[in-house]
């Protein structure tokens, strides 16, 4: 569909650019921030930034949820798997650094660590090996907890059990425009986490923080629109909430998702690493389902971890206070391969999409 | 992490639908959370549709952008 209608348009993107340099203020600075590894991605990898105005910055915002998963849930899962029980969990979560270990480095001392591509693989694993006990590490936003929620609904074996890290945006957004050192002029609002929530969370961001808010999709032509309907509500006087990526985003989002959601999950106050509680901000497996709360199961319960290593600038990195290459350990002690933070660990975590195209993005 | 691709709609069995990413890449998802039928284009994010994509919608964007190049040009 993106190829037949031309959603990466060069023609269009030219002319938007255009319209961008024309529309943005001459001197003044704008700083527009969003919150999705994949924007991200799009951003750094279509060059995005380099089209743009000098006084116009966009930042990436907390939007990896594998970088947000604090140290002790990390630890939670070590500590599971390093007892013997197999825990299951997405690609990305290996490498994340606990206090002491990695997944990774629970898997090298003999623990049972599976990759899987989803919820329902590791359910299918779970089924076909009865005598084991599983655990699944359950991260992501609102995009990734409905798969989740559909699985405790399906009743999932025995010997299968949830630790659930679920974490939810909009919180998370609400506390980087309360941050007033971070001057930020708009938000580039997630797609995919939307196409789940709807519009209505953000709401609050024109309303009460006179915040331009557009909910935006993944082509480059998508982000470049997105900030161009920011620059003219600024240039307006008028923030409001608008949505750019209609063809997968409704005003309601998918409500069969959030039925489900709300049935499973209690929403409590959660820890981001490096970026400490936010409040309302975690999904918690409700006490109806705590037969499937790995926590409870396996006696498992780490209250503080070592979120950020000596030297490590994640926690700056992560509110875009700071560009990856401003950190000290950025591709010296930091590397994909032996992550020393945790925005460097996942495909969508801001110091490794930096590394993949360093010598492509603005240094 | 949010990631999520859009794939074709193949067939569908109950709570399991056979899905196209596009050059020959078949795979199996789950679409309890959205009312798909054969032909729809879906979001698939790890194993699960999300999402059906609306094709209008898609048509409408494109003719949005247009109009809002055309407009600016016009003030010029």
């Amino acid at each position: 569909m993106a190829e037949k209608l031309k959603f990466r348009d060069p023609d269009l993107a030219k002319r938007i650019t255009e319209k961008i340099h024309e529309i943005a203020p001459k001197k003044e600075a704008v700083k527009i921030c969003h919150v999705c590894g994949t924007h991200e991605w799009t951003i750094t990898h279509f060059g995005i930034r380099s089209l743009l105005p000098e006084n116009v910055e966009v930042i990436a915002g907390p939007g990896c949820p594998v970088c947000v998963t604090p140290a002790s849930e990390v630890d939670e899962a070590v500590q599971i798997a390093l007892k013997g029980m197999a825990v299951t969990c997405f690609g990305d979560v290996l490498r994340v650094p606990g206090s002491k270990m990695s997944l990774l480095d629970a898997k090298a001392e003999g623990a049972e660590v599976r990759v899987v591509y989803s919820v329902s693989d590791a359910i299918r694993i779970a089924e076909k090996e009865p005598n084991k006990e599983f655990a699944f590490f359950a991260i992501g936003f609102e995009t990734t907890a409905p798969s989740t929620a559909v699985e405790i609904l399906n009743k999932p074996p025995e010997n299968f059990s949830f630790l659930v890290s679920h974490r939810l945006i909009p919180p998370a957004m609400k506390m980087l425009v309360e941050m007033k050192d971070l001057n930020l002029n708009g938000f580039i609002a997630p797609g995919h986490v939307s196409t789940i929530i709807g519009l209505k969370p953000y709401e609050i961001f024109p309303k009460i923080y006179g915040m331009p808010t557009v909910v935006a999709g993944f082509e480059p032509l998508d982000v470049l629109f997105g900030v161009y309907m920011i620059l003219k509500q600024l240039r307006e006087g008028k923030p409001s909430l608008e949505n750019e990526y209609a063809r997968a985003v409704r005003w309601e989002g998918n409500t069969k998702a959030q039925e489900l959601m709300q049935k499973v999950f209690d929403v409590v106050d959660g820890n981001w690493r490096g970026l400490g509680t936010i409040s309302c901000s975690k999904f918690t497996l409700n006490e109806k389902y705590a037969v499937y709360d790995a926590h409870l199961k396996h006696d498992v319960k780490v209250e503080h971890g070592v979120d950020i290593q000596r030297g490590c600038r994640c926690h700056l990195v992560i509110i875009g206070k700071i560009k990856p290459t401003e950190c000290p350990l950025f591709m010296k002690a930091c590397t994909p391969q032996k992550p020393v933070g945790a925005c460097m660990v996942s495909i969508e975590g801001t110091c490794r999409i930096w590394v993949k195209t360093i010598n492509r993005v603005d240094k | 992490m949010c990631l999520a691709i859009p794939a074709k709609v193949v067939s569908v069995r109950q709570e399991k639908a056979r899905v196209d990413f596009g050059e020959g890449v078949l795979r199996e998802v789950n679409v309890t959370l959205v009312k798909a039928k054969v032909g729809d284009y879906v979001l698939v994010h790890a194993g699960y549709a999300i999402q059906v994509l609306d094709e209008k919608e898609a048509q409408e964007t494109i003719r949005l952008w247009n109009e809002i190049l055309e407009a600016e040009t016009v003030q010029k």
